[in-house]
């Protein structure tokens, strides 16, 4: 829009999305008698595939309240967080609950149909304002996203913590990445404090999920950084933080993709051993009891083990059950080999993960923090379900509501229980119950990142992501055999607190936090139901899967399109790799794409998982953008166990 | 002579919508919207109209046949959109029945749902019945008119 941009208001590119064809035609024309160049759409989805195609193509959007393949709330929240365009509200009906909501997920406006010229002639108030409160923004055409640097800075103060996490971790990663990445020129040079004039880098949300729509634009293979930085276009980010974050999320992508195939085999196989896996809780920080009813290999299936998962603790291998469930049932044991070393990983990682221990926190209330799933739906106080539900089922992640998360997987306290008890398929992201205090964490979070004003509930987006930072993996590592190194988990846990997860937590203040609403959970919330719910589960992690791919949009969304590809390789990596908690990130991140697709709806967890160290916060990008735009991610939960589901985040 | 009965019959008509309450302003927003370039405009918008108020008048149906087991939320949402689409043409009265089956469906009253809804249909029904009158005649003063330009 660059040549009408001096004729603004005149040639406004305005997208427009109503499921009722006499009011998207009135109202497309409408707006075309106010000049304004109109595209229209009678279907969600469509608007969201064509707003990120290229996000610079509108400069508002609005849309319906009410339409039958998504929320129009949370298309609001997904196109804030994805693309931060403002977004304008429409409905036939004004009550001020629904407009209070319609603020809350961050619209701009909200009219009442039938709409007026009148009122149309003035909308474009909210792009002139969208840009002007940003001050990097320097082309007044180019996206709005202000709101991303706001975030993003308020996002540094906060995470700082994590910063040096990630710088850490990147280093250790770098010694330990036999990724193929192309640009490891100085992916860790911005590591080091002296050499950058700029403060460390927080990969908010926001800036992630630039990253990754960058990256996805660009095609994984052929992502470099001087490229993603130019596409990203944001401003105080040299090349080596973006090399640095390529590093991490290709890691992540492979650990995803590893973890989606275990946490499928694990969550068969913990089918069979419900105790075993709890074993894996053995982190002291766990509520070990919770753990240790989970046999390792059962990781996923422990879950199931209320005891052991409750909330708190949730046993590491939580992990696994995420998305585990479904896979699980199946696989057979091999899932199980991970098992034994998850043990150690999860007390580590429930020490450490301070977010994703959110489960414990969720339990405990609806914890925001914790549950980076975001959706979870259902009532996410419980936190992680998982103590209660659990049933011997694998606890497949099934967002869908009632199923207490699965968290039981892995130590990475990814135990995303998803309790969605009777709510929303919430994510459980039980993250390792361990730590109720991690989640905590997790609300204190607040992510400022993601505009906790959206996070009403629905949070399905932001939330996703930031539960499963904070999480530090510890599901990831769960996984792999490789018993991540707690230690790793755990670090990154923290950070993840500090991380866009801690974020979530707020964002989730708003309702429970893992609150998922079956829509959203999609990307997130992989574990939902457990077993029991299987069915709804599976219900509702389709929903969820459908949602959060929607929400995925947060991160850019970049993830579920270049994530196929990643996931695959993922999952080798999983194999091998296991649990580094920040490979997990990515590779949760993946996985969940991959999961999602393959596995049932549950698995969500998966991408969370990583999100545990660095990458736990590139996984929790990750994740939340995987949450959005995996529509399958359910299955995460059983993949995604091992990855770094860092928080527990569920996908 | 006949041309000018028309279409000061057609004004009238127009008119009486108005006072009935059949209609309000958005009707006339639509006309004005109404121009060259779109000359049918407000008649296509009213078709397009028509058929997604069957659309939605049969799904709302289906769902009331479920007499005791009424999925709220459901109709809520159906109806929300019927609404939208009556506002949209100024379909004052059908919006105000409309507006009244989604209190009934809110406080969860199966007998206000099942009664205003058919309150809704009889308004819905009758408004077609007088604007496809009124179209047919717009139609021919629009035709006699342009006969006479013609000329």
């Amino acid at each position: 829009m660059d040549d009408s941009g001096d004729r603004f208001p005149i040639g406004m590119r305005v997208l427009a999305v109503d499921d009722d064809p006499t009011c998207l035609l009135v109202l497309e024309t409408l707006l075309r008698r106010c000049q304004y160049h109109v595209t229209t759409t009678s279907q969600a989805r469509t608007a969201l595939t064509m707003l990120r195609e290229n996000k610079d193509k509108f400069d508002l959007v609005i849309s319906d309240v009410h339409m039958p393949d998504m929320d129009g709330f949370k298309l609001l929240e997904l196109v804030g967080l994805e693309m931060d365009l403002p977004v304008i509200m429409l409905s036939a009906y004004g009550d001020t609950k629904l407009v209070m909501k319609g603020i809350s997920h961050g619209a701009c406006d909200y009219l009442l149909k039938p709409v007026r010229l009148e009122e149309l002639k003035n909308i474009w108030q909210h792009v002139i304002r969208k840009k002007k409160s940003d001050p990097k923004e320097k082309n007044k055409t180019s996206k709005l996203d202000k709101t991303t640097s706001e975030s993003g800075s308020g996002l540094r103060s906060a995470g700082a913590e994590n910063s040096d996490e990630n710088g850490k971790l990147t280093k250790k990663r770098k010694d330990q990445d036999e990724d193929e990445d192309e640009d490891k020129e100085n992916g860790n040079d911005n590591e080091d404090p002296s050499a950058q004039k700029k403060p460390r880098v927080v990969w908010s949300v926001e800036l992630h999920r630039k990253f990754v729509a960058a990256v996805n634009q660009l095609g994984i293979e052929k992502a470099v950084p001087k490229k993603i930085l130019d596409m990203m276009n944001v401003e105080n980010i040299t090349r080596e933080n973006v090399a640095s974050h390529l590093q991490k999320y290709r890691l992540y992508l492979k650990r995803i993709s590893c973890v989606a195939n275990q946490q499928a085999s694990m969550v068969a196989a913990l089918g069979s051993a419900d105790q075993s896996y709890l074993r894996m809780g053995g982190s002291g920080h766990f509520h070990n009891n919770a753990f240790r009813s989970f046999s390792p290999n059962g990781i996923i299936s422990n879950l199931n083990t209320p005891t052991g998962l409750n909330g708190h603790g949730f046993s590491p291998s939580g992990l696994l059950q995420l998305g585990q469930s479904q896979s699980f049932n199946n696989s057979s044991n091999d899932q199980l080999k991970f098992q034994p070393t998850i043990t150690p990983v999860n007390q580590n990682i429930l020490q450490g993960m301070p977010m994703s221990i959110g489960f414990d926190h969720l339990q405990n209330n609806s914890s925001k923090g914790v549950f980076p799933v975001q959706n979870l739906n259902t009532d996410v106080k419980p936190t992680f379900p998982i103590p209660n539900r659990f049933p011997d089922q694998i606890p497949k992640v099934t967002t869908s509501s009632s199923h207490p998360p699965s968290l039981g997987i892995s130590n990475n306290g990814l135990m995303l229980e998803t309790h969605t008890e009777g709510k929303h398929g919430g994510i459980g992201i039980g993250y390792g119950s361990s730590s109720s205090s991690v989640s905590s964490r997790h609300s204190d979070f607040s992510f400022s990142m993601l505009d906790q004003g959206r996070h009403s509930d629905n949070w399905s987006s932001v939330v996703p992501l930031s539960g499963i930072q904070t999480n530090s993996f510890p599901s990831s590592d769960c996984f792999r055999q490789t018993a991540i190194p707690p230690s790793d988990n755990m670090a990154s846990l923290p950070l993840q607190a500090g991380y866009p997860g801690g974020s979530l937590a707020d964002v989730h203040s708003q309702g429970s936090v893992f609150t998922n609403s079956p829509e959203y959970i999609n990307g997130n919330l992989p574990f939902q139901g457990w077993e029991d719910r299987n069915q709804d589960a599976t219900y509702h992690s389709n929903i969820t899967y459908g949602s959060i791919n929607s929400l995925a949009p947060v991160n850019g969304a970049v993830v579920p399109r270049g994530q196929t590809t990643s996931n695959s390789t993922l999952h080798r990596n999983l194999d091998t790799k296991f649990c580094d908690p920040r490979q997990m990130k990515h590779a949760g991140f993946a996985d969940l794409t991959e999961c999602s697709s393959s596995r049932q709806p549950r698995v969500n967890i998966v991408s969370q998982q990583k999100f545990s160290n660095n990458l736990g916060s590139l996984e929790y990008l990750a994740s939340s953008m995987m949450e959005q735009e995996q529509d399958k991610m359910k299955l995460l939960g059983g993949d995604f166990i091992c990855d770094s589901y860092s928080g527990g985040v569920s996908l | 002579m006949e041309k000018n009965q028309s279409r000061m019959q057609l004004v009238a008509m127009k008119q009486s919508f108005f006072d009935q309450g059949l209609l309000d302003e958005q009707f006339i927003q639509l006309e004005e919207l109404q121009d060259d370039v779109n000359p049918n405009f407000v008649e296509e918008i009213v078709i397009l109209y028509y058929g997604d108020s069957l659309r939605l008048i049969s799904s709302i149906e289906q769902a009331l046949k479920e007499r005791n087991l009424l999925d709220f939320n459901k109709l809520d949402t159906l109806m929300h959109q019927f609404t939208g689409s009556s506002s949209s043409i100024g379909a004052k009265k059908v919006k105000a029945e409309c507006n009244l089956f989604r209190e009934y469906c809110r406080a969860g009253n199966i007998e206000g749902c099942m009664k205003s809804f058919q309150q809704c249909k009889k308004e819905y029904a009758s408004l077609r019945k007088k604007l496809e009158a009124y179209f047919q005649l717009a139609r021919q003063v629009g035709s006699s008119e342009a006969a006479c330009r013609s000329k």
